[in-house]
């Protein structure tokens, strides 16, 4: 009982020792438990007292004077007293309970007596003292003699007053004997039990002792639980100056800190924040917390969570703040991190939006793109359907009225798909689709030609020229369409531009220009094309003809002299050397080096004011309405231009005065190699050897026309060349197309269309040329220099030579086909001389095809053999219908078999494959009939395991193998989508029209490829 | 019946074929072929389209009956007949052999009998249309005038 007490009592001393936020719930949670058990384990616990630096007697002075300290005292001093009273009282009430019994006894000894008394009256006669009485009496007297000596003696009188009998009295006597020892034990067990008590009291004596006691178990209770916490605390003084301080982790001594203040004891960023804090504090008189972030030598950075309260004294002030301090580094740090998680969180969301929402905006843009290149792509084959309709209908009876709408119609239309043709390219740069292709080509017949078909359709007096420098290589690699492309979009806009004067082309070799250096090879943004406008703006006169040619000579032209006479001289013997193509391929490869050439286009016209300058090469931009109405066209020209130009790692830059012309200059980057020329060898050679025209063609750097003077229309090597070939290239050619060519070659100076007419053959001439060249032939529309150029030419055939009867598509194919036969006729003349008794022999079997000299007999009727490969007869005889009406006949089979036995047995000039069949499809037997162009032998065929019908490839005869020219194989797909189209060139097929075939995809596939 | 009623009737009728997707532009591109060296070439065409289309489907139905369907098989005829519909321009029926194909793709059972059955129904429907077609065409030519264009 007592000693549960003293536990209670022990712990709310402890209580309040806490901060008051804190005391509630500390204290409810500490009167929870046991306290008897806390004592067991508390004795158990080892308890390190050295983590607490107390100054002892400040503490005493503390309780003394800090009001707090004496409450404690006072409480303390009276929860003894308390507890003394409280014995006390337990003691009284003993004592009271003893002197209780005590009455009772004696009170029943009275009854008893006042008994005997009574009895001793009734029976007094026979009273007889028996000695035996005495004894027990005496025992009787002896033992309340100790006590009260009052009461026995009484007794012993009326006992001995007694009168009855002795039995009766003896026995009663026996009993209350038994009585009174049991009280007198009592008595003495109470006596005992006082004496205890008084004992207890005595050793309980000292207040201070107990004190002290309770003292250390609350530090020994405090120890246990602050053992591990991580928490400072301290009381520091009226200066702040440490009088206690518990640190579970000392890093100081106890003299470094009792007795200084914080400023004294740390140097660094926070120390002065929290001693401010704690002044603070002092003087509010009321208790805060505060996170302070300390940077000391000491300890580092840490971040301390501290609890400040104010201590005053009894009279009221302040002398002092109890302080606690809690190292929250880590949950700090964490914190931190979590708030700049959470921060890149919400970046990183935003800038998701924001990509979104550009993503959006590209998808959309490119969609529209995409719209716009269908919708031109839709608009341009029904509307070539127009145009090609129409130029059907030109080829019948018309009145010249009727003669003069349908032109008109002609010319829209062929306006409209130029345009369209614009679009397309424009999106086709601009999405990335556009392809590059790498063919080798000679810039001055480029040059030529272009020169040459301006002048065909120059409608005013105009002098145009072309320059070629010296150091320019005959023969380079690029994409020569497209070179063409740029140059006659310069050209023409020039010359639209131009009323009087003259309008030029300047080729000539630079150094590699900076850009290119720049590493900005393939194209660049607009900001650096504007930048280099100006620039060259500036420097345009810089770079003429002759300071470059002879800046080069030294690098290039020797180089190109070299070849030059390599070409002309040694070229027969290394003709004969060159058997194996291949290996000089790679050597071709491997002396394969850049050259930059710059190309001038100048004019003497109107100009361009300086401020227009800088959108030139912007989409839809003229320099001003007033020139759109004036000079007509959509200002796609120049941007097309640009964007060529740029995709092909080059630059365009423009330079202009008004009144006085402009020079647009681009720079392209060109392979060119020093060996590339012999793996042509058979080519030139033919060349040389029939007509030395050529050689002068190669390397003529001046072209000079004049439309208004008859004779130097040609007045370059140009007409030398035309005449030369004419007759030959053309030659086996019958013979009324033969006289219509001459007959117009020589009334041609009167008539401009007539010029373009000769121009564009030999433009398609060049066509067919790169397409023989390149490895990967590429779509149809592609190839093309431009569909309506070709159309043009068809058209101005039909205007003037409806009497020759002339089919138009045949005429067309003379073009190409003289290019090819060409390249034939000079294969045959290196490898002839051997095989021809052999192929005499396989003639007369009538299994092999016909002879070469056969074949151009049955091909100068004009009749090209084509051949169908399709299963479904339905469109057998759609599309068989359908040539019978563009005047062809063809040879059907069914089958991808079929088809190469058929190639096999007859030469085709074209062959339409299906590339969806039975057996075998299109595109195996593309790859076969392939197979056998290249190697001459069938062997492939034999290896998809083909049955034979055909001759083993060692009866071969290579004569034969050569006379097979490569045949243009053009796929039938349903597929419309482009995957299938790049399987199909994948494969090997040059083309391919989407089922179902219609008049036009035919007509214009043959106009492609139909020699 | 008065020629010109029949010819303008004929004209109403082919333009709904037109305008109800029977037929595309391929059946103006066929009847372009046709001309006096080869008078009866639509007819002539679109028969061995009946032709070879009932075929087909002849070959499509038992494929597709089969225990284990040879979906290459049905897929090929399909093709074909996917061909041979374009090439005539009925392009109803060339739509429901584009979505056949795919359920062939697909190797689904189900599609694939339901576009059966569809392809029938749109050749079937085709065919009487062709068939009404030629018949006004023939009576326009019994009656002595020429088919329109």
């Amino acid at each position: 009982m007592v000693t549960d007490k003293i536990e209670d009592m022990d712990i709310e001393v402890l209580s309040s020792m806490w901060p008051e936020d804190i005391e509630h719930e500390a204290g409810k949670q500490f009167n929870v438990e046991k306290p008897g058990g806390d004592q067991d384990t508390l004795e158990e616990v080892t308890i390190v007292e050295e983590p607490t630096i107390v100054d002892f007697k400040h503490l005493l002075e503390l309780t003394n004077y800090s009001e707090k300290g004496s409450s404690q005292l006072a409480y303390l001093v009276k929860h003894w007293e308390f507890k003394q009273a409280n014995a006390v009282r337990l003691l009284r009430e003993e004592l009271d309970n003893l002197s209780r019994q005590r009455q009772e006894s004696e009170l029943k000894k009275l009854e008893i007596l006042e008994e005997h008394r009574f009895e001793e009256e009734r029976y007094g006669e026979d009273k007889c003292p028996i000695s035996i009485l005495d004894e027990v009496y005496d025992i009787w007297q002896e033992v309340p003699q100790r006590k009260n000596d009052v009461v026995v003696p009484n007794k012993r009188v009326e006992i001995d007053a007694e009168y009855d009998t002795v039995r009766y009295w003896k026995q009663r006597v026996m009993h209350l004997e038994k009585l009174l020892e049991a009280s007198i034990q009592r008595e003495q067990l109470l006596k005992e039990k006082l004496q205890e008590s008084i004992k207890n009291l005595e050793r309980q004596s000292s207040p201070v002792e107990e004190l002290s006691q309770i003292l250390k178990r609350a530090d020994n209770f405090l120890h246990f639980v602050l053992q591990n916490a991580p928490v400072v605390f301290g009381h520091q003084d009226k200066e702040l100056r440490y009088r206690f301080i518990y640190n579970h982790f000392p890093s100081l001594q106890e003299e470094d800190i009792l007795g200084k203040t914080d400023v004294e004891i740390f140097t660094g960023s926070g120390v002065k924040e929290s001693q401010d804090f704690k002044k603070e504090v002092m003087e509010k008189g009321l208790p805060a917390k505060r996170e302070i972030t300390f940077e000391t030598e000491l300890f580092g950075s840490k971040t301390f969570l501290i609890y400040v309260e104010p201590v005053f004294s009894k009279a009221g002030e302040t002398i002092g703040i109890n302080y606690m301090g809690m190292d929250v580094t880590d949950q700090v740090r964490k914190r931190e991190k979590m708030a700049k998680l959470r921060e890149e969180i919400a970046v990183r969301k935003a800038k998701e939006k924001e990509l979104n929402k550009t993503i959006h905006i590209t998808e959309e843009t490119m969609r529209a793109k995409q719209m716009l290149a269908t919708m031109s792509h839709e608009i341009r084959s029904p509307l070539s359907r127009v145009v090609s309709m129409a130029e059907i209908l030109a080829t019948t009876k018309l009145d010249p009225e009727q003669r003069q709408l349908l032109d008109v119609m002609l010319s829209s239309g062929d306006l409209v798909l130029q345009l369209i043709n614009d679009i397309l390219d424009l999106s086709k740069v601009e999405s990335g689709v556009m392809k590059l292709e790498a063919t080798k080509f000679r810039p001055r017949e480029v040059v030529k030609h272009v020169l040459q078909t301006a002048a065909a359709s120059l409608q005013k007096i105009l002098i145009l020229e072309g320059h070629v420098a010296d150091n320019v290589p005959i023969e380079v690699i690029g994409d020569v369409l497209r070179i063409r492309q740029i140059l006659t979009n310069l050209i023409s806009n020039a010359i639209k531009f131009t009323h009087e004067g003259k309008v030029g082309v300047k080729l000539y070799v630079v150094p590699e220009p900076p850009f290119a250096k720049e590493g900005s090879q393939h194209g660049s943004d607009g900001s650096t094309a504007n930048q280099s406008t100006t620039n060259v703006a500036k420097e345009e006169t810089c770079p003429s003809m002759s300071q470059t040619s002879s800046d080069q000579k030294g690098f290039h032209g020797k180089k190109q002299e070299d070849f030059c006479q390599n070409h002309s001289f040694s070229e027969p013997g290394t003709s004969v050397m060159n058997g194996t193509i291949n290996g000089t391929k790679e050597q071709a490869e491997l002396a394969e080096t850049t050259v930059w050439i710059c190309c001038d286009v100048y004019d003497t016209g109107i100009g361009i004011p300086e401020n227009a300058l800088p959108t030139r090469f912007k989409k839809y931009m003229q320099v001003s309405a007033e020139h759109a109405r004036k000079y007509g066209g959509t200002g796609l020209g120049l941007a097309i231009c640009k964007q060529l130009v740029e995709l092909m790692g080059g630059r365009l830059t423009v330079s202009s005065r008004v009144h006085f012309g402009s020079t647009f200059t681009f720079i392209l980057p060109y392979k060119f190699s020093l060996s590339c020329d012999h793996s042509d060898d058979p080519d030139d050679l033919s060349d040389m050897a029939d007509h030395g025209a050529t050689y002068d063609d190669a390397t003529a750097g001046f072209f000079h026309f004049q439309p208004n003077t008859l004779g130097s229309l040609f007045s370059s090597n140009g007409s030398r060349r035309t005449q030369k070939l004419t007759p030959h290239d053309f030659g086996y050619a019958n013979s009324h197309k033969l006289n219509w060519f001459s007959e117009n070659f020589y009334s041609f100076p009167m008539n401009n269309g007539q010029t373009k007419e000769m121009d564009l053959v030999e433009d398609a001439c060049s066509v067919a040329e790169a397409v023989e060249i390149s490895s990967k032939p590429e779509s149809s529309f592609r190839h093309s220099p431009d569909p309506d150029n070709v159309s043009a030419i068809c058209r101005d055939k039909h205007h003037q030579n409806v009497a020759n009867g002339q089919d138009k598509v045949s005429t067309t194919d003379v073009s190409s086909r003289s290019e090819t036969s060409r390249e034939v006729d000079a294969k045959m003349k290196l490898t002839e001389p051997q095989p021809s008794p052999k192929r005499q022999e396989k003639s007369d079997t009538g299994y092999q095809s016909k002879l070469n000299s056969n074949r151009e007999v049955s091909s100068s009727i004009s009749k090209p053999k084509i051949l169908l490969v399709e299963v479904n007869k339905i469109n057998v005889m759609v599309t068989k219908s359908m040539m019978k009406q563009l005047g062809h006949t063809i040879d059907v089979v069914n089958n991808g078999v079929e088809a190469v036995c058929a190639v096999h047995h007859h030469n085709y000039d074209l062959i339409l494959m299906d590339v969806c069949m039975p057996v075998m499809d299109g595109l195996q037997a593309t790859r076969l009939i392939s197979s056998f162009e290249e190697t001459g032998n069938w062997d492939a065929a034999a290896k998809a395991g083909m049955e034979q019908p055909l001759p083993s490839s060692d009866s071969f005869q290579p004569g034969c193998t050569l006379s097979t020219k490569r045949i243009p194989i053009i796929a039938m797909t349903a597929h419309a989508l482009s995957q299938s189209a790049d399987e199909c060139f994948a494969n090997g097929m040059d083309s391919f029209v989407s089922k179902p075939v219609t008049f036009q995809k035919l007509k214009e596939c043959f106009e492609q490829y139909l020699p | 019946m008065d020629v010109l009623q029949l010819q303008k009737q004929f004209v109403d009728y082919r333009a709904s074929l037109y305008h109800e997707g029977f037929l595309d532009e391929q059946f103006t591109q066929l009847q372009e072929l046709q001309d006096e060296n080869n008078p009866d070439f639509v007819v002539e065409v679109v028969s061995l389209f009946f032709e070879d289309s009932e075929r087909l489907l002849n070959e499509l139905t038992k494929a597709l009956e089969q225990q284990s369907i040879d979906f290459k098989r049905v897929d090929a005829h399909v093709h074909q007949l996917k061909g041979s519909s374009s090439s005539i321009g009925a392009q109803r029926v060339q739509k429901v052999c584009i979505a056949f194909r795919n359920y062939c793709e697909e190797q689904n059972i189900e599609g694939c009998l339901k576009c059966l059955q569809q392809v029938k129904h749109e050749y079937s429907l085709v065919k009487t249309k062709f068939e009404t077609m030629f018949q006004l065409e023939q009576q326009i030519l019994t009656a002595g005038g020429s088919i329109p264009v």
